[in-house]
């Protein structure tokens, strides 16, 4: 047997698939370069290759693929947003998400799950119908559920009006989901490489300079490349690289945690979140609670954990499914998120020609990574921003016209 | 950070403070409304040493931190008109 076993090792007809395409060496100068091998940097590669033809496209990453937020988020997507242009875009990503794992050909394990966001008081009823009828306006399946309902959705949520903040209803929005975020980073990877985009990691830009001819010189701990158009798409790291080309942005970096406790017995269908409480939790498909809650008080670039979130956390964890108590947390991280003032993206043209950015992504990044993705290689093709991220422009804060103030004006056009 | 040194209080748990973000310059009342928005909401951002404004949330008591924002190191913390004396120093050393 084990002879047998040997003998298929070494017979040539069996060779193992590589899953990327093998590594190009880096060179001196590329049409497009986009910095930052995360989701969204590498979904605007893979659709600069698709939709533009444009496949003289470098991706740098100083780390490994999705070493950054990609791999650190809790992996929600929905849309139910409040604003028209926010709703709006989330919506399209939603249309995107659905068919991306047969066309990236991986498992992204996409699963609809519906997502329930609890209200606790009067006021988040009403910002709840708000948002409801924001939502249905635009075409988005969303809805108010009362308490009876919400008992049919979530049997498991403790619906006890003997509580610090009893659960009096909930926006429930069916289409809500959770994907597997690794594989949404691999999969656009290999799509992008497949057309031609070389993937360069362990590669830091430490240097940019914007050159009279329009072009840019970016210098970087493997040499020097000059590109045509630059795409920064470095969540947590924004203003740091933002300001090595002049650029200052309304971004604070704050530490954003989450953990994941050991694997449970299936028993939380649908995502539930709570904003009063700073709760966000969905089980994923291996049983495992993943939870989430508030930014860190603080703005920190370090991504160390600390036992006042879990804390804080488990105490409102508890109030809403008492059961747990005798679970136990399994891992707990941190990413670095761009915090912006009006809780909004940061996605367009900026100050410098031929220098685009997409930043701003606060707690909010991982379900607009097709959209994003999309959007950035048509505005780094054409020059021009798509009327989806127009809204997001950085130049917004000089108007002082931020979208949360537009939002009940302009309905997206 | 577990501990602040609140130049009133003395050290107190983090938990009673919150952070207001960097010490700026207010732009002059008649300023463009470029600087506005920049004082507004653009933000240095740096990853390094920081001065912020803090407050004591249970005295309601504003003072500077500085602090280490790749660390989480405190490095020190000053009652206002400390921290904007030795700004002054420190700017009157530099034109000299």
């Amino acid at each position: 047997m084990p002879l047998a076993l040997l003998k298929y090792g070494i017979q040539r007809k069996y060779k193992g698939n590589r899953y990327f395409p093998a590594a190009k060496p880096l060179r001196s100068a590329y049409d497009v370069v986009i910095i930052g091998g995360g989701g969204h940097g590498l979904a605007c590669a893979y659709y600069l290759a698709r939709d533009w033809g444009i496949s003289d496209v470098a991706v740098l990453e100083k780390g490994w693929l999705a070493s950054g937020n990609t791999a650190r988020n809790t992996a929600i997507i929905r849309s139910n947003y409040l604003t028209p242009e926010g709703a709006l875009f989330y919506e399209e990503s939603m249309r995107l998400w659905r068919s991306l794992a047969g066309e990236l050909g991986i498992n992204l394990m996409y699963s609809e799950r519906g997502h329930l966001t609890l209200a606790h008081t009067d006021a988040a009823i009403r910002t709840s119908r708000w948002r409801a009828e924001v939502n249905q306006h635009l075409g988005i399946d969303s809805e108010l559920v009362g308490r009876d309902e919400l008992a049919k959705l979530c049997p498991e949520l403790n619906l006890s009006e003997d509580i610090r903040y009893p659960v009096l209803g909930a926006l429930y929005h069916p289409p809500g989901a959770i994907a597997r975020h690794d594989a949404v980073a691999w999969g656009y990877a290999r799509g992008a490489m497949q057309s031609g985009v070389e993937i360069h990691q362990q590669t830091e830009v430490t240097g940019i300079q914007s050159l009279d001819d329009g072009s840019i010189e970016l210098e970087t701990d493997r040499g020097s490349i000059s590109a045509g158009q630059v795409v920064q798409a470095v969540a947590g790291m924004s203003s740091e690289l933002a300001r090595m080309v002049g650029i200052k942005l309304p971004i604070r970096s704050v530490p954003l945690q989450a953990c994941v406790s050991e694997a449970l017995k299936p028993f939380l269908d649908p995502i539930v979140v709570s904003g009063s409480l700073h709760i966000y939790v969905s089980q994923s498909a291996r049983g495992e609670l993943v939870m989430g809650g508030a930014t860190d008080p603080y703005p920190l670039y370090s991504t160390r954990s600390t036992l006042d979130f879990t804390e804080g956390l488990m105490a409102n964890m508890l109030e809403l499914f008492p059961f747990l108590e005798n679970a136990k947390v399994l891992r707990q991280w941190a990413g670095i998120a761009d915090m912006t003032p009006d809780f909004s993206p940061v996605m367009g043209i900026t100050p410098v020609s031929n220098y685009y950015i997409d930043a701003g992504w606060g707690t909010w990044g991982f379900k607009a990574t097709p959209v994003c993705g999309s959007c950035m290689a048509e505005l780094a093709a054409t020059g021009k921003a798509p009327e989806l991220i127009k809204p997001f422009e950085l130049e917004r804060f000089s108007r002082m016209e931020q979208v949360g103030e537009r939002g009940a004006a302009s309905v997206g056009h | 950070m577990k501990i602040i040194d609140c130049p009133l209080n003395g050290p107190r748990n983090a938990q009673e403070f919150i952070c207001a973000g960097e010490v700026k310059q207010e732009p002059s009342q008649d300023a463009a409304i470029d600087e506005w928005a920049d004082f507004v909401f653009l933000e240095n951002n740096l990853k390094g040493v920081v001065h912020e404004w803090w407050c004591h949330v249970a005295s309601s008591y504003w003072f500077v931190v500085t602090r280490d924002t790749a660390t989480e190191r405190i490095i020190a913390t000053y009652r206002p008109d400390e921290f904007f004396a030795s700004q002054r120093q420190t700017e009157g050393a530099d034109s000299e």
